[in-house]
């Protein structure tokens, strides 16, 4: 069954395209990768999905409407969020927002499920902690267990291990591979080939030479030979 | 001790007093609950310079000789408080400098309105109490307690409605607006809100330091509390007992009210830094 789909999309800022073109569609269950080089245009297609930026031309179609399609969205973490004073459990619970004016407050519900995200994410002890004091693997937890509330099948991270240290970001991998075989979708930005190679069943290349396919296509081709050589350099 | 208690009630017998103190306490209140947003999101400079241009508008109000100036200074701070949010999202002119640059201005050209056309016999004196509000508190005729009344309920009760969404707001814009949360709308809101905050506040402590209200009792309450509902708290509770106590004492002691009020907000800032390294929060 089909999540979403791109149309003929061009992306960009400011009516400056960065990327034209891109046309491919995304299965439920997919664990999808996006690679490429810095620039190359991939959080501005993250963007683009999440819907914070309007597309130049072509569109991306989802197929339940956009009111019903829940996002779970895992943010680069911002310079405020560093030192915010707030507490784990405030900060999942905000994930369970209304889109109405009219609906300010949680509602048990919303209660239990940032209980159940919580508790899927290993951070139970961690509840009444105040975020700025946790660890970047500890905090990364707090903000994907805030991307569950307000996902139903859908989470899309950006570089969800930038900064982490090898064991959380080990950590990090294996929980989003539980989710995905949970059945979620995943929509993954990396600039690891390893993540790549370990857990994607999909891969979205961006740069002069843009390339859709499964994994396996993917690491036939010469784009991903010279990708990973590139990378291997870069690592020296 | 007995003395001092006496010449209290003795003050408290007069209704301007009274009245002053409400006001003062309702102001503190409000100004206290979104300091805890503004602080968090960058954004008080946007206090800094809204009180500039309230100034301007106060100006420009007492030139045209209005009975009633809050009525010509809240919409003009509003409609600024919309142009310096429009123009932080401007690439052109980059947030922190177009709001240097509207609040200076306005300060300018109020003083020099002043200065060209005001009737008054004493503009220094005008000037200096509307920038540190040294007097008009204690100035307030029943209308003007009332309305300041009603802006407060309307501010505490927006604050509370939508306490949920400016956490989100605030936290995390980006997540809050790709979740279905109409942000541009909530930023406006912040900014209105703020606007009508500052015009209120300036009666008490002048538009100079009107931003010190808005921000100290947010900053105090970040030193010691670590949830965001308990900052919000402690940042209400500091702000009205700091306003209460700085007017008791410019009252007792006879020194200008704005600027006691903000010495309290000081030490209380100090005292609270000391009490979070005390017991190790972080930041």
């Amino acid at each position: 069954m089909i999540q979403f789909v791109c149309q003929n999309l061009t992306i960009g800022y400011e009516g400056k395209p960065l990327l034209e073109h891109l046309s491919f569609s995304v299965n439920k269950g997919d664990y999808l990768c996006i690679v490429g080089e810095n620039g190359a245009g991939k959080t501005t297609f993250l963007k683009t999905l999440l819907g914070l930026l309007p597309p130049l031309k072509g569109n991306i179609q989802w197929t339940q409407s956009s009111q019903q399609q829940k996002i779970g969205y895992l943010p680069q973490q911002t310079e405020v969020q560093r030192d915010f004073p707030a507490s784990v459990w405030e900060i999942v619970l905000s994930g369970c927002q209304r889109s109405h004016w009219w609906q300010p407050f949680y509602s048990a519900q919303d209660k239990e499920k940032a209980e159940q995200a919580i508790k899927q994410m290993n951070i139970v002890p961690l509840k009444h902690r105040c975020y700025r004091e946790l660890s970047g693997g500890q905090q990364q937890r707090v903000l994907l267990a805030r991307a569950l509330c307000s996902a139903s099948d859908l989470l899309i991270l950006d570089e969800p291990v930038s900064g982490l240290d090898p064991k959380a970001t080990g950590e990090m991998y294996e929980m989003i591979r539980q989710l995905n075989q949970q059945g979620i979708t995943i929509v993954m930005i990396s600039h690891d080939m390893g993540a790549v190679i370990e857990d994607a069943t999909m891969v979205l290349h961006l740069g002069k030479n843009i390339f859709f396919g499964s994994k396996e296509e993917y690491l036939k081709t010469d784009i991903a030979r010279y990708f990973a050589l590139r990378q291997e350099e870069k690592e020296r | 001790m007995m003395a001092l208690m006496e010449k209290i009630s003795l003050y408290l017998s007069y209704p301007f007093v009274r009245y002053a103190l409400i006001v003062g306490v309702l102001v503190a209140l409000c100004s206290s609950l979104l300091g805890v947003t503004l602080v968090l999101k960058r954004f008080s400079f946007i206090g800094d310079g809204l009180s500039h241009t309230a100034f301007g508008a106060m100006a420009v109000a007492a030139v045209l000789n209005l009975t009633n100036e809050i009525l010509f200074v809240l919409p003009a701070t509003v409609l600024c408080a919309i142009l310096l949010l429009r123009m932080g999202q401007n690439t052109k002119i980059k947030g922190d400098a177009a709001v240097a640059m509207l609040s200076v201005s306005s300060l300018a050209l109020g003083y020099l309105l002043m200065n060209l056309f005001s009737k008054s016999a004493n503009i220094s004196g005008d000037v200096c109490s509307t920038l540190f509000g040294s007097t008009s508190i204690l100035t307030l005729s029943l209308p003007e307690v009332w309305l300041c009344v009603i802006l407060s309920v309307l501010v505490v009760a927006i604050f509370v409605l939508f306490y949920n969404k400016l956490f989100a707001v605030t936290f995390d814009e980006n997540f809050a607006k790709a979740t279905g949360t109409n942000t541009d709308a909530y930023n406006l809101l912040i900014a209105v809100v703020v606007a009508v905050i500052i015009v209120l506040a300036m009666n008490l402590v002048g538009s100079l330091l009107v931003s010190a209200l808005i921000i100290f009792p947010a900053l105090s309450a970040m030193r010691v509390f670590k949830s965001f509902r308990g900052v919000t708290i402690c940042s209400a509770v500091v702000s009205v007992t700091a306003a209460f106590f700085g007017m008791m004492i410019s009252i007792v002691a006879g020194t200008p009210v704005g600027a006691t009020i903000v010495a309290v907000d000081l030490v209380v800032f100090g005292l609270f830094t000391v009490a979070g390294k005390g017991i190790g929060v972080k930041g």
